[in-house]
């Protein structure tokens, strides 16, 4: 895994090298002071900002990852030509543990059938006293006792959206220090002083995802406020500890193999990829104050996100969700599955991009609040794979239909209808095996 | 409790297999690796480490120098160890494992040779073994010291001398120099641990190419 995870950063840094000399940019310089003020002024209002972006192009994007994933082998497999007990129907074709439904249904039993839930219990044609007043008061309760492990506990039935910010920021144990408020501002003059050819990355890719958004296109000075500090700060390099990626390395211009001239590139050694911005596009309905803002994404980019575009054999490592989409699939919609691929539409294929985005920009806000609050209170990624199996399921009697990897596509093109926590619920409890 | 290597000669592995090897389909599922230790004498056994890859169940089997006469007899010392959850999937399946004196069925007092047995009942895999194999003894134990009379028997205490004129009292001076350096204590440990974050070497941070070592 650490082999691949390896070749696959060498192509990345290939592809950034070469749109460096294709368009003569450094990969960083420093401004000049007057490009410094005229940014300074302007920083409230980047997204006014247009600059020709037209010869950029983002680094790689979900499908040349799937690729990379698809091809993934254990020398050691023996998976011989002829169709064995475990020859893999899918596209991972390696023998990661995947929990199976009776075990899932263990893992999330707060999911269950007889607890109630904020995003089904909350509906209008229920009653408030019968749940949802409770469970506000048990959540102000949490919070006034400042409890992190009680609020984890507390969030996998749902947080009411008035607490929710708080409770998150409790969770992720963000507080509002005085010298959080400083270090963002440092971030926001290393900003100022240099700039980066990451940014130019960032500034596409929030032009080609949130701005052309419906819900976050509000919120793009706000992103790029937050994504270009976030590239500057090298706190993030600390989760390079556990994650089996390794930050790109440059030298200061000269000085190639001197280590006291090595420098990490970008700073928090990052690179972003199109629609990395959609991490961050959802915090901005619940955090107004840029700094706080951006200490709650730094956070759940270290301890979430930075797994779904990472190779690793971790159960909630973006190759661990993928392979438990599919055996969720072929065990559970067995003749889905096998119509599918017959027809050369691979489910993979269609749901890689919503768990490599965490269903961001995929689902309605309200809705991805919902299964974020889950992802929070569980620490672990595996919802987005029994989401995407459970959309499978849903529209399962328009899929048998189609013909073609197109028409798939179209069934499932637009997910902001659905309602997250009912759907979990089905296929997770109720649905009969 | 320190632990001091012991150079062991391990053998190559030996498949176990009915039949014969050449005609029958499959591959075999045990593997025995013996470990002879020729330059050392009968030790006694504190700890194995190995790297695990792709064995399933691991099973050791020792012999022990036995006083008397009787030729020594191979004993089992671990009976099918579990070192992949669920062998036909990843889990466990490149782990480092180390094994303790306390996890063995038999007293490990005087070891002349060990035997592992290795199962892998898959077929998903093409081979298995245990790699890195290191064994340790018990290292020597701290010398124990003979502590000087007079630290365990302390003298009692003598009348101090008669202070000079002009001088501060001693046992004063000693207390307040004794809170200072508790002051200086506190300060030095509780500097904050938030890092500055300079990224740039000198000001510099202009970079032409990323670096692909």
């Amino acid at each position: 895994m650490r082999k691949a995870q390896g070749s696959w950063e060498k192509r990345i840094l290939k592809s950034l090298n070469s749109m460096c000399t294709e368009l003569s940019i450094p990969l960083a310089r420093k401004r000049p002071v007057g490009e410094q003020k005229e940014l300074l002024n302007k920083w409230n209002e980047m997204g006014t900002d247009e600059p020709d972006l037209s010869l950029f192009r983002p680094v790689y994007a979900p499908k040349d990852f799937l690729e990379v994933l698809i091809n993934l082998r254990n020398p050691n497999y023996e998976n011989g030509d002829s169709l064995s007990f475990r020859t893999h129907l899918g596209l991972i074709q390696v023998p990661l543990k995947v929990k199976d439904i009776p075990e899932l249904k263990e893992f999330f039993v707060e999911l269950g059938l007889t607890t109630g839930q904020l995003g089904i219990d909350d509906s209008t044609q229920v009653p408030p006293e019968l749940f949802e007043n409770e469970h506000v008061r048990i959540g102000q309760k949490v919070l006034a006792e400042q409890d992190s492990a009680a609020a984890q506990q507390y969030i996998r039935q749902g947080s009411p959206t008035a607490l929710r910010a708080e409770l998150w920021a409790l969770i992720l144990n963000i507080s509002s220090q005085p010298e959080d408020i400083l270090y963002y501002e440092q971030l926001k003059t290393n900003v100022i002083q240099h700039d980066l050819l990451v940014d130019s990355l960032i500034y596409k890719d929030v032009k080609l995802t949130a701005s052309n958004d419906d819900y976050y296109f509000v919120f793009e000075d706000y992103l790029y406020q937050v994504l270009l500090c976030f590239s500057r700060d090298t706190s993030v390099l600390g989760h390079f500890a556990y994650n089996s990626a390794s930050p790109p390395k440059s030298y200061i211009r000269g000085k190639l193999g001197l280590e006291e001239y090595a420098v990490f590139y970008p700073p928090n050694g990052v690179i972003p990829f199109h629609g990395f911005s959609m991490y961050v596009a959802p915090l901005c309905f619940l955090y107004h104050e840029p700094s706080k803002l951006y200490q709650i994404f730094r956070e759940m980019y270290v301890r979430f996100f930075f797994r779904l575009h990472s190779i690793s054999s971790h159960p909630s490592g973006i190759v661990s969700l993928c392979l438990l989409f599919e055996t969720l699939l072929q065990t559970y919609l067995p003749q889905l599955f096998y119509h599918l691929r017959e027809i050369g539409a691979q489910p993979l294929r269609i749901s890689f991009k919503w768990m490599v985005r965490a269903f961001s920009g995929y689902l309605a806000t309200d809705q991805l609040l919902l299964l974020w609050d889950r992802i929070l209170g569980y620490n672990s990624l595996e919802i987005l794979a029994v989401l995407a199996a459970a959309v499978f399921a849903f529209r399962a009697v328009n899929l048998m239909e189609v013909t073609s990897l197109a028409a798939a596509e179209a069934v499932l093109a637009d997910l902001s209808t659905l309602k997250v926590m009912p759907l979990l619920q089905i296929f997770l409890f109720a649905t009969v095996t | 409790m320190s632990r001091v290597s012991v150079p062991c000669h391990v053998k190559g592995t030996v498949a176990l297999q009915v039949g014969d090897v050449r005609t029958s389909q499959g591959r075999p599922g045990v593997l025995v690796i013996d470990v002879t230790f020729p330059s050392v004498a009968p030790f006694e056994l504190q700890e194995i480490m190995f790297k695990n890859y792709y064995t399933a169940f691991l099973s050791i089997r020792v012999r022990q120098h036995t006083s008397t006469h009787t030729p020594p007899k191979w004993v089992t010392c671990l009976r099918d160890y579990c070192l992949m959850p669920d062998p036909h999937s990843e889990e466990g399946a490149q782990e480092y494992i180390s094994l303790f004196k306390h996890q063995m069925l038999c007293d490990m007092a005087r070891v002349l040779e060990l035997r592992l047995i290795l199962r892998q009942p898959s077929p998903l895999w093409v081979s298995f073994t245990v790699e890195e194999l290191q064994i340790y003894q018990q290292g020597p134990k701290s010398p124990s010291m003979t502590f000087p009379k007079w630290l365990s028997h302390p003298v009692p205490c003598e009348q101090p001398a008669p202070l000079i004129e002009g001088l501060p009292d001693p046992s004063r001076v000693s207390s307040e120099v004794q809170q200072m350096w508790a002051l200086t204590e506190m300060i030095r440990a509780s500097h904050t641990s938030t890092r500055i974050g300079r990224f740039d070497v000198d000001g510099c941070y202009d970079l032409n190419l990323l670096s692909y070592t």
